[in-house]
């Protein structure tokens, strides 16, 4: 992990209150120097795993859907990053959102709902224009299209605006409190609430909306769905809003966290929360939540107890075994019962 | 009420209805009868708007339906309950009604029709929050056409409600079928399941790779020397 530099946060955001704690951050980031303690690790483990979490919901609800590998969605960690850093820094000007507690409260909320939606439309753009067309063609083609589409918009971060990292400021003081033991920073205080209240927020909303009844609906039969009445292609759209919009949340998540981001960001935390919806079963939501938990705890564990070096191959090790005892995942069905 | 005037559809490049010509009048019931492959799915699904018609219309109530997606046609009240029964296998049975009413906004007549729905088929009453994938085939057939009864249909369109049940459990949907049309919905049968079919519609088309080969009041239907050879299995 590269640590954050914020010797340039206040260049980055003129009227910035001296707030910029970078030694609070580190604090409470993934490689602890407390090894003895397993509560560390396992919330260093839950802020990690909610923000995998929050990413494999996209991959589950597009696979869900439209039996999908939505390749381009690792891009929105990355978009919702860059929207969040530079909704805040715009709303940072105005003077009244640093100018007390609740107002900074709401600098940040407004921060993630701008980024969350503009994170959302991109995604509804992105199937409308470059998935919708090919539904009918095969398989391969989405994928392709998929991949292009991510590229495309790395490349856009790249280009357009940088090819380094960039510092991501945090506008609030992050303290640290020892529990047991263990240094628990508000940052993955904040983390592991928010992330937590999102999936239930989805959870609900899909068990017990009308429109939620609708997407499951589709996700079963999608022909039988539209026999109902169903607009099949609005449950699309939605689909591709939600997804996209949670990914971008935890792409926020994640500059928050570690301080800055950079145009290729998403690559590795795609890869792993693709993993981490595969292990809780695809297509299941509560599975990529379980399965994104699991992998960051996995991840953490491994990087205490074993090597840092060696915990992605430890995590993927281990989820490897779990996939040769259930094939369809911790929470999904087995093959035999989805005919 | 539905007027199918000389449909055209296609699976790509190849004529599955060439030239399909139905009428249903209200408070028929109409059979569509045909070996596998005439081409008896094909027309209902291009009536709920699955499939659309290259050539020909589709009238419904004097508008135009054809081309319209299918949410909208279910939106018309004509309800198809597909071949295969298509219920929702992990939704609970009561989830799986609740679908069936998806785009109606009148919660007491959704009431209402929930519960007489669960007075024709008891059966499901008492699996109301069993998931539909796990029930038998003939609670699955009773489900999707409760199903499509939560939608308040006004012409039903029932695709081979027989398929792969016991005897006993054929006589219920066909004495099911009787009652909803007793009852005043219109319906349109497709059946492989000739002789009980005819014998339950009051007019009948004989469909042929495509085509309608013959049509006549079920009675006439029974009587016809072809459809005895072909479809009744007598020699
Ligand atoms: N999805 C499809 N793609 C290509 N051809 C199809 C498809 N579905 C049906 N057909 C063909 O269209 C014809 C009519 O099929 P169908 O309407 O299902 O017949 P039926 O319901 O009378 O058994 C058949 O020749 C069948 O092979
Ligand atoms: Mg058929």
């Amino acid at each position: 992990m590269s640590h954050p530099d914020f010797s340039d946060c206040r260049v980055l955001i003129d009227p910035a209150p001296p707030r910029c704690h970078a030694s609070h951050i580190t604090d409470g980031a993934l490689v602890s120097v407390e090894f003895g303690i397993i509560g560390q690790q396992l919330v260093n483990g839950l802020t990690l795993g909610g923000m995998y979490a929050l990413l494999a919901l996209g991959y589950t609800l597009v696979y869900g859907i439209l039996l999908m590998i939505n390749f381009a969605h690792a891009e929105m960690f990355m978009f919702g990053a860059y929207v969040g850093l530079f909704t805040l820094q715009g709303l940072a000007q105005i003077e009244f959102f640093t100018s007390s507690g609740p107002a900074l409260l709401l600098l940040y909320l407004l921060t993630f709902l701008i980024a969350m939606v503009a994170t959302g439309i991109l995604g509804v753009i992105i199937e409308r224009f470059a998935y919708r067309p090919l539904r009918h063609a095969p398989r391969l083609a989405p994928l392709i299209s998929a991949i292009g589409v991510s590229l495309f918009l790395q490349n856009a971060a790249l280009l357009w605006i940088s090819s380094r990292s960039i510092p991501f400021p945090v506008l609030f003081e992050v303290r640290t409190f020892r529990v047991a033991g263990a240094n628990i920073s508000s940052m993955q205080i904040l983390i592991i609430v928010t992330t937590i209240v999102l999936m239930l927020i989805l959870d609900t909303f899909v068990s017990r909306t009308r429109l939620g009844r609708a997407m499951r609906a589709t996700s079963q039969d999608r022909d039988a769905a539209g026999l109902m009445g169903v607009d099949i292609n609005r449950v699309i759209a939605l689909t591709f809003f939600i997804g996209p919009a949670l990914g971008g949340a935890a792409g926020i998540f994640s500059g928050m966290y570690y301080g800055n981001i950079k145009y290729n960001m998403g690559f590795i935390p795609g890869i792993k929360s693709f993993t981490a919806a595969v292990i809780g079963g695809i297509g299941n939501l509560r599975g990529a939540m379980l399965g994104g938990f699991l992998l960051g705890l996995l991840e953490s564990l491994a990087a205490a107890y074993i090597s840092t070096g060696y915990k992605d191959v430890i995590a993927f090790g281990i989820l490897i075994v779990v996939l040769i005892f259930k094939p369809g995942g911790l929470l999904g069905e087995s093959v035999t019962e989805k005919v | 009420m539905l007027r199918v005037d000389n449909i055209h559809t296609f699976y790509g490049k190849i004529e599955a209805l060439k030239g399909i010509s139905i009428e249903v009048n209200e408070g028929e019931i109409v059979t569509l009868i045909g070996a596998n492959g005439a081409g008896k799915s094909t027309t209902l699904k291009t009536i709920s708007g699955q499939l659309h018609p290259l050539h020909g219309t589709i009238e419904f109530l004097g508008e135009t339906i054809s081309g319209m997606p299918s949410h909208n046609v279910t939106a018309k009240q004509v309800i198809q309950v597909p071949e295969g029964r298509r219920i929702f296998p992990q939704m609970t049975v009561r989830e799986n009604l609740d679908m069936g009413a998806f785009l109606r906004t009148d919660k007491d007549g959704v009431a209402e029709d929930m519960k007489k729905v669960l007075e024709l088929f008891p059966r499901l009453r008492e699996r109301l929050s069993q998931k539909g994938g796990t029930l038998s085939g003939g609670e699955q057939q009773m489900l999707a056409i409760a199903r499509g009864m939560m939608a308040s249909p006004k012409l039903l369109m029932l695709d081979e409600p027989s398929m792969g049940l016991a005897p006993v459990i054929v006589d219920v949907i066909f004495e099911t079928i009787k009652r909803l049309n007793e009852a005043g919905i219109t319906i349109l049968l497709v059946e492989q399941n000739a002789a009980m079919a005819l014998q339950t519609a009051h007019r009948g088309y004989v469909l042929e790779t495509g085509s309608i080969a013959l049509q006549g009041s079920g009675a006439e239907l029974l009587r016809n020397e072809q459809v005895r050879k072909t479809y009744l299995g007598e020699v």
